[in-house]
């Protein structure tokens, strides 16, 4: 993440919309609030754009990537509670590329780590109560009225006193926005129980598009003119091309360009079928790179064995008091292994993107979680200056961290200054694939001290796993965190439960594979560690797994939500069959808040076939403030189909460095007929909302875990949790 | 030239024979509701109709369809007032919404053969359709939504 000082709150510009058609609005806030409850929160710069046309309608930028979490409709909703505006004539625009609308906290527009609302909620709220200030003011002044006196009701401003009334349309054609705009106080704002928007169920803005096939993905995009690329993928990365048949591609009738690329080479045609069929007609043979001889099976016993090793070398990632000195003073130390294999995205949208590039200017359509990465690149790659580089952000058909990285977008401006030509570039599924930017796999050793009594003393953490922060941000930025990698190491901490001396480390396992965040990052493979070792301290101790749980917890907040989820589930009542299991997990960074969850998975095997049924999910959400409910429950219920899909059936491999999986045949994920029964239970803690996007998907595979110990006495260990593993834990 | 006939009206393709339907519909008629996702008929998320039947649009060569009834989901009957569609929008089914189209259509002809499904006809009908946002709970109390006329 990265970190800001403090800008003070001040105005940034003004605008009045040429020929004084309406009232357009700009703004530069500060975006700590002031609210967070620990540590400095890093704060950022945010501009709104607010646009009141005399017709009442009310235009809202809506500044961040949308891949389905529904901030789009979110942070437009929030100003909208702020402005006091009729929602039913608001309009919402996609923003451009422009610092006015950045990430206050990342300073860049830039969707990652579910952190969208949480940091644009007091910015935004701001942005939204200045603009109603300023509407105030210009009918304070023209009704010659004290400003007090007014008030507002959705779209009308309203003066008692008088009974005179005005919509906020009427205001826009006389009211011009002041040199200086108002200040806006956290205390200005609408108390919280005055909201009438937020906290209701309102209607996506992308929804009628997505029900229709009218949306426009990058990939639907279609300019005059245009040409298509199709990517042939490099198998290792790295790795490029010793010889091609292009001249002979290039022979076809149509396909104009055979281009190698630093990430595998590019076939050009006039039509999309013409390009197709050349790239199914390619023929490379590509030179070897650093990781051409990886096989991660035999890399999966490699990555036990280093976490399993005291003397590996590793990294401190998290660390309270000192769990070295509270292991060799322990009474008893118990320990508990485990590990994750890659997974991949397999986002529904192949990655694609339209460029085209002149002399002086390029302008890209792409689905992205980072477009002002993709300006800022595209400028370099193309040689002009960022202001001459337009992206048009839009939809994205899954990003799940995946669109975090940007060389799709690279290669296709590559490719259009090459042909000169504007050129969507498209990945066949299997290109897609091959390209697979994984979650790394994780071995993990975790020894836990216990006194006399069975109290826990220490706990340490032994995290062997590929890195993600180099692939992303670069090795500059894991050298300036001191070699951490917060993606692989989130979650590894126990800050909630009453472990005095806490220790998680990480050992690089750097095999040359290609890495990325994937939904939850680190919480998928350490809440797993973490909350499969719980369960077995307790069953250790003889103890119930919840009441156990509830004991070993301090946190108020963690203990009402695994309640929660126990309660829900009927925790106590027997299961015919099957079995329950629970477990806890957290999503957000300290400084902002966190949200928390738990799960509770009921569970059968077949010990036969090795295959678990999960018969349903109950999950307790806490979320702080929740935004939108309906589409709280959707997200969480989507996280929790994620998590479960990488519990039970995904694994992607690696054999002489390359993905061994094509496509969701090979790579299958979780289908209809799959799913369990879902329940899912929003708690409110509080006036700000936590993230919500990435929230349960880390207790969804110790539930299960632990669910089957219970079932069972048998402990999974190795996810997914594939028949050929089930039995073996079973035999 | 294949001559193909598309939500009613004739469109003069010029394309290979083997092409297939897709990208015909997607580049060349700019019909871009059908979604490429894996182009093996593993996804369903270019599912269209041909001659009533739902079908996957990646793996039909446009050889094969000479003469028959395609509809796509821009050809879907009442548009926005098509009752899937006023379900898929009451229950705010999709997220990413990128699959959801295939989706629609898929159910349509679930609906078209058998007005009233049971909640178990509905899964193993709509089994071949991936949603990797994991909005399935959705999909489903829509298609109930929509067979029940509301």
């Amino acid at each position: 993440m990265t970190t800001a000082s403090k800008t003070p709150f001040t105005p940034s510009r003004r605008a009045v919309l040429a020929g004084g058609v309406g009232l357009t609005l700009a703004f530069a806030f500060q975006a700590d609030d002031g609210q967070a409850q620990t540590a400095t929160p890093a704060a950022g710069r945010l501009n709104a754009y607010v646009t009141i046309t005399p017709d009442g309608t009310i235009t809202i930028m809506a500044p961040a990537p949308e891949m389905g979490q529904a901030t789009n409709t979110t942070l437009p909703l929030i100003l909208a509670e702020e402005l006091d505006a009729d929602w039913s004539r608001v309009k919402i625009v996609t923003a451009p590329i422009a610092d006015a609308f950045n990430h206050p906290v990342f300073r860049s527009q830039f969707v990652v780590a579910s952190l969208t609302t949480r940091a644009y909620w007091m910015p935004i709220r701001t942005a939204g109560a200045q603009a109603r200030r300023v509407l105030l003011d210009a009918v304070a002044a023209r009704w010659n009225v004290p400003v007090a006196e007014l008030t507002t009701e959705p779209s009308v401003v309203v003066h008692a006193a008088s009974n005179r009334r005005i919509g906020y349309g009427d205001v826009a054609a006389f009211a011009t926005a002041p040199a200086t705009l108002p200040e806006i106080k956290p205390t200005d704002l609408k108390p919280v129980a005055a909201f009438r928007l937020i906290g209701k169920d309102v209607a996506r803005w992308d929804v009628p598009g997505k029900s229709t096939g009218k949306a426009t993905y990058a990939i639907d995009q279609r300019i005059p003119g245009m040409v298509y690329g199709v990517m042939a993928r490099a198998p290792v990365m790295g790795a490029t091309a010793r010889s091609h048949n292009g001249d002979d591609l290039k022979k076809r009738p149509g396909v104009t360009h055979v281009l190698p690329l630093t990430g595998g080479i590019a076939i050009v045609a006039e039509r999309v079928e013409q390009a197709l069929a050349a790239r199914a007609a390619l023929k490379v043979e590509w030179k070897t790179a650093a990781g051409s001889t990886y096989d991660s099976r035999k890399g999966l016993e490699a990555f036990q064995a280093a976490a399993r090793n005291p003397a590996s070398t590793a990294v401190v990632g998290r660390k309270t008091g000192e769990a070295e000195d509270a292991l060799k003073t322990a009474a008893k130390v118990v320990s508990g292994e485990y590990s994750t294999d890659y997974v991949a995205h397999a986002q529904m949208e192949p990655l694609n993107a339209l460029a085209s590039v002149t002399a002086d200017s390029v302008e890209i359509w792409v689905g992205t979680q980072w477009p002002t990465r993709v300006r800022d690149d595209a400028a370099k790659i193309a040689g002009v200056t960022p202001d001459k580089v337009k992206v048009t952000m839009l939809p994205m058909g899954g990003g799940f961290g995946r669109r975090a990285h940007t060389e799709y977008a690279n290669e296709a401006v590559e490719v259009s200054k090459a042909v000169g030509k504007p050129v969507k570039l498209l990945n066949t599924r299997e290109d897609d694939m091959a390209n697979s930017h994984v979650r790394p796999m994780t071995a993990h050793r975790i020894d836990v001290g216990l006194d006399a009594s069975g109290k826990v003393t220490g706990w340490k953490h032994r995290i062997a796993a590929d890195l993600v922060v180099p692939n992303l941000y670069g090795m500059a930025r894991l050298e300036a965190q001191k070699g951490v990698d917060h993606i692989v190491m989130a979650h590894a901490d126990v800050p909630y439960y009453d472990i005095p001396h806490h220790l998680a480390d990480h050992v690089y396992q750097d095999m040359g594979v290609r890495t990325a965040a994937w939904r939850g990052i680190g919480a998928g493979p350490n809440a797993f560690a973490v909350e499969a070792m719980i369960d077995e301290l307790a069953r250790n101790a003889g103890q119930d797994p919840l009441a156990f749980r509830l004991a070993l917890l301090k946190d108020a907040r963690a203990k009402a939500v695994v309640q929660a989820a126990a309660d829900m589930a009927e925790w106590s009542r027997k299961r015919d069959g099957a079995a329950l299991g629970i477990a806890f997990s957290r999503l957000g960074v300290p400084q902002l808040g966190e949200s928390m969850s738990a799960v509770v998975a009921e569970t059968a095997i077949d010990a036969a076939s090795g295959r678990i049924t999960v018969r349903k999910l109950w999950c307790a959400a806490d979320v702080g403030l929740p935004i939108q409910p309906r589409n709280i429950v959707q997200q969480v219920q989507g996280s929790l189909i994620w998590g479960l899909s990488s519990t039970l059936k995904e694994q992607a491999s690696f054999r002489n460095g390359a993905i061994e999986q094509s496509n969701y045949t090979d790579y299958p994920v979780m289908r209809m007929s799959e799913m369990p029964a879902i329940e899912v239970k929003i708690l409110r803690s509080g006036d700000i909302p936590m993230p919500v996007g990435e929230l349960g998907l880390g207790a969804v595979t110790p539930a299960i875990s632990n669910a089957v110990a219970a079932l069972t006495g048998k402990r999974l260990r190795n996810a997914p949790f594939t028949a050929v593993r089930v039995k073996a834990a079973l035999a | 030239m294949t001559t193909l006939t598309i939500n009613g009206r004739k469109h003069d393709v010029s394309a290979a024979p083997d092409t297939a339907l897709l990208w015909v519909l997607r580049e060349h008629l700019g019909l871009t509701g059908s979604k490429y996702g894996c182009g093996i008929a593993a996804c369903g998320a270019c599912t269209v109709h041909v001659d009533g039947q739902a079908m996957r649009s990646c793996a039909l060569p446009i050889s094969g369809l000479v003469g028959k009834a395609i509809t796509t989901i821009e050809g879907l009957p009442g548009g926005d007032t098509h009752p899937l569609t006023k379900a898929w929008v009451a229950k705010q089914a999709p997220q990413c919404g990128y699959c959801q189209s295939g989706q629609i259509m898929q159910a349509a002809a679930l609906l078209a053969a058998k007005p009233k499904p049971t909640r178990d006809e509905i899964i193993q009908h709509m089994d071949g359709n991936i949603c990797r946002c994991g909005s399935y709970p959705q999909i489903i109390s829509a298609i109930e939504r929509a067979s029940k006329g509301a």
